[in-house]
C-alpha cells in the first residue's frame, strides 16, 4: 500500500527553484533517506508532505495514506486531521523550551483527543503513562520533569521523537534530524528511528546530509539536486564515485571525511548502554 | 574534471563581497531626517524659552520653599488614601491585562490575518492615544465621582498599551515550536495556547507589572478630576495653598512608588 504519493510537485522561493516537478511514491513500512547538498530541496519536500508548505498551482498532488493533503497549490480542508497521522521531527527539535519534557511529549496527543480537552491541557492518567513510556523507549525517562530547554541537543531530539510516538502516527518524517548533533547522538537517533520503523512498521522518511547514514540505516535512498530527483534506488548502489558524478564538487559535503564502519553492527565501545529496548 | 575547469567553478562560486551602498545611504538619510524634524519642531515647542530656566530660577526656588517643611500630622489619612490609589491601579491593570491577551494575540501579524489585525490594532490605538484623564471624565459622567471611574479609565487606556506590547512579544516568538505543534494535528487555538503563550509569558508578566507601577502614578493624577485616592486629596491641598501637607503626601507617594518598583523588579526576576 502506498503511504506517500507525490505527483508533479513544484515550488519556487522567489527566483530559486526549490522543487522542480517532483514525483515520488513511498510504500508503507519503508525507510527512505532523502539525500542532497544544502539547498537541494530535501526540507522543502518534507514540509510539503506534512502540509506545512503549499506547492505551486498546477497539477501537483501530495497524497498521504490514500487521501490528498494538498492538490493544485491548495491545502486540503482536512489537512489538520490528516496531520495527526504524520509525525514530524525537525532539525532544531522544535520543543517548547519553557514547558517540561513530559508536557512537550503529551502535546503529541493534541490531534487525537477532543479539542476542548487538548486546549485546556487535560491529559488522562493513561496518556501520561503512555508519554512516560515513550520517554523510556527513547532512553530518557529521567528527564521527564525538566524544562525542555535544559536538555542537550541529542536528548531534545529524543524527546521530539517521543512526541511523535505519543502521536501514534503511521508516517514519520524527519527533517535533518541529526544535522545539529554530535556523531554519537546522531547514531543513537538513527538507531531509534530505525527501530521505530522496524518494530511499529511506521513509514520513515529521513532527510540526511551524509550518505553514510543513509547506507547504514535506510534500505532506499532518494537523492535530490536543485529540486529534482536524480537517484532513486537501493542505498547500496549509491557509491561515492556515483555521488561525485551526481553532485560534482558539492559531493564533498555529502561524504564524511572518515567513513563510518560499514557493518550493520555499530561499535559500542565508549557508549554506555542506555537504550535497552532495542539493543 | 580538469584543472582549469575546477578553478573556473571556484571563482564563480566566490563572488566578491561588495559594499552595500543602499544600506549606508539609508543610515545617512534617517539621521538627516531626524535632524530636520528636530529643527522643524524647535519654535512650535517654544524651545527658545530655555533661557528662562536660568534667569528666573528664583521663582521656582520660592515656590518650592513652600514644600520645605512637610506636615505629617495626618499621615494615617494619607496612607489610607494612598492605599485606595494602589487598589484603583491594581484593578485597572488586572482587567486590562486579562482583556489585552486576546486583543494582543489578534493584533499580532504572525498569528491573525491582516483583516483581523488592522481593525483590532486601530481599536487599540484609539484606547491608547486617548489619555486616561479623558476616559476618566467620560466615566465620571456614567458611574459618578469616585474610584470606580478611575478603575475604568485605567482599564481602557492600559488595555490599549498592553495589547500593543503583548502583540510585539508575540511577533518576536520562535515560530518553530508552533510549527511542531501544528504538525501534531492541533487546532489553531491549541497552537497559540501551547506554542505561543509559554514563550511570551515571562515578557507579558513583566509588561503587566511595569504597567501596574505606571498606573499607580497615573491613578494619583486621576484624583484631579475626582476619581478618588490620594491624588484628589493632594490637589485639594495644593489648591488651598496647604503646601506642608501636600509635601508630606508627595513624600508618601514617592516612597510608595519606589517600594512598588523594587517589589515588581523582584517579581519579574521570578518569571524570567
Amino acid at each position: 500500500m502506498t503511504a506517500i504519493s507525490i505527483r508533479n510537485l513544484s515550488k519556487s522561493f522567489g527566483k530559486k527553484r526549490a522543487l522542480d516537478n517532483v514525483s515520488l511514491d513511498i510504500q508503507r513500512g519503508e525507510m527512505v533517506a532523502l539525500i542532497g547538498a544544502s539547498g537541494s530541496g530535501k526540507s522543502t519536500l518534507i514540509r510539503h508532505i506534512c502540509g506545512l508548505e503549499i506547492g505551486q498551482a498546477g497539477q501537483s498532488t501530495v497524497e498521504v495514506l490514500g487521501s490528498s493533503i494538498q492538490h493544485g497549490g491548495r491545502l486540503a480542508t482536512k489537512a489538520r486531521d490528516m496531520r495527526r497521522n504524520i509525525g514530524v521531527v525537525f532539525q532544531q527539535f522544535n520543543l517548547v523550551g519553557r514547558l517540561s519534557v513530559l508536557s512537550n511529549v503529551l502535546l503529541g496527543n493534541l490531534g487525537r483527543i477532543p479539542v476542548w480537552r487538548g486546549t485546556l491541557g487535560w491529559f488522562t492518567a493513561e496518556e501520561k503513562k503512555a508519554a512516560r513510556a515513550a520517554l523510556a523507549r527513547v532512553g530518557i525517562p529521567e528527564v521527564a520533569w525538566q524544562r525542555a530547554s535544559t536538555l542537550s541537543g541529542g536528548q531534545q531530539q529524543r524527546a521530539a521523537i517521543a512526541r511523535t510516538l505519543v502521536q501514534r502516527s503511521n508516517i514519520l518524517l524527519a527533517d535533518e534530524p541529526i544535522a545539529s548533533l554530535d556523531p554519537s547522538s546522531a547514531r543513537r537517533i538513527m538507531e531509534i528511528l530505525a527501530a521505530v520503523n522496524r518494530e511499529e512498521n511506521i513509514t520513515c522518511v529521513v532527510s540526511l546530509h551524509q550518505v553514510e547514514y543513509a547506507r547504514r540505516y535506510c534500505p532506499r535512498t532518494v537523492a535530490l539536486r536543485d529540486g529534482r530527483i536524480v537517484f532513486d534506488g537501493p542505498s547500496s548502489e549509491l557509491t561515492n564515485p556515483m555521488l561525485v558524478e551526481l553532485y560534482g564538487a558539492n559531493s564533498e559535503e555529502l561524504i564524511l571525511p572518515e567513513a563510518l564502519p560499514q557493518p550493520a553492527k555499530p561499535k559500542r565501545v565508549a557508549e554506555p548502554e542506555r537504550v535497552p529496548a532495542f539493543a | 574534471m580538469d584543472q582549469t575547469a575546477k578553478t573556473a567553478t571556484a571563482q564563480a562560486a566566490r563572488p566578491e563581497v561588495e559594499r552595500d551602498w543602499s544600506r549606508s545611504a539609508w543610515t545617512w538619510a534617517s539621521w538627516i531626517t531626524l535632524g530636520i524634524l528636530l529643527i522643524w519642531s524647535w519654535s512650535p515647542a517654544e524651545m527658545f524659552r530655555w533661557t528662562f530656566l536660568v534667569s528666573d530660577a528664583g521663582n521656582m526656588a520660592e515656590y518650592a520653599s513652600g514644600f520645605a517643611r512637610p506636615d505629617f500630622s495626618q499621615w494615617r489619612y494619607y496612607i489610607d488614601e494612598m492605599l485606595v490609589t494602589i487598589q484603583i491601579a491594581l484593578w485597572g491593570t488586572f482587567l486590562a491585562a486579562v482583556v489585552a491577551v486576546p486583543f494582543g494575540i489578534l493584533s499580532a501579524r504572525n498569528i491573525a490575518p491582516w483583516y483581523v489585525v488592522q481593525p483590532v490594532r486601530r481599536l487599540m490605538d484609539a484606547c491608547r492615544s486617548i489619555h486616561e484623564l479623558v476616559f476618566a471624565v467620560l466615566f465620571v459622567v456614567a458611574v459618578g465621582l469616585g474610584p470606580f471611574a478611575g478603575v475604568m479609565a485605567l482599564f481602557v487606556h492600559t488595555t490599549g498599551i498592553l495589547a500593543k506590547l503583548f502583540s510585539e512579544a508575540v511577533e518576536a516568538i520562535d515560530a518553530r515550536p508552533v510549527e511542531a505543534i501544528r504538525a501534531t494535528g492541533a487546532s489553531r487555538l491549541q497552537e497559540v495556547v501551547f506554542g505561543v503563550v509559554p514563550q511570551v509569558m515571562p515578557l507579558w508578566m513583566s509588561y503587566a507589572l511595569y504597567r501596574f507601577e505606571s498606573n499607580v502614578r497615573a491613578a494619583t493624577v486621576l484624583g484631579v478630576i475626582g476619581a478618588g485616592g490620594i491624588g484628589q486629596v493632594l490637589f485639594e491641598s495644593i489648591r488651598g495653598f496647604y503646601y506642608p501637607q501636600a509635601s508630606a503626601m508627595l513624600i508618601i507617594m514617592l516612597v510608595t512608588v519606589s517600594l512598588i518598583d523594587l517589589l515588581s523588579q523582584q517579581l519579574r526576576k521570578l518569571f524570567l
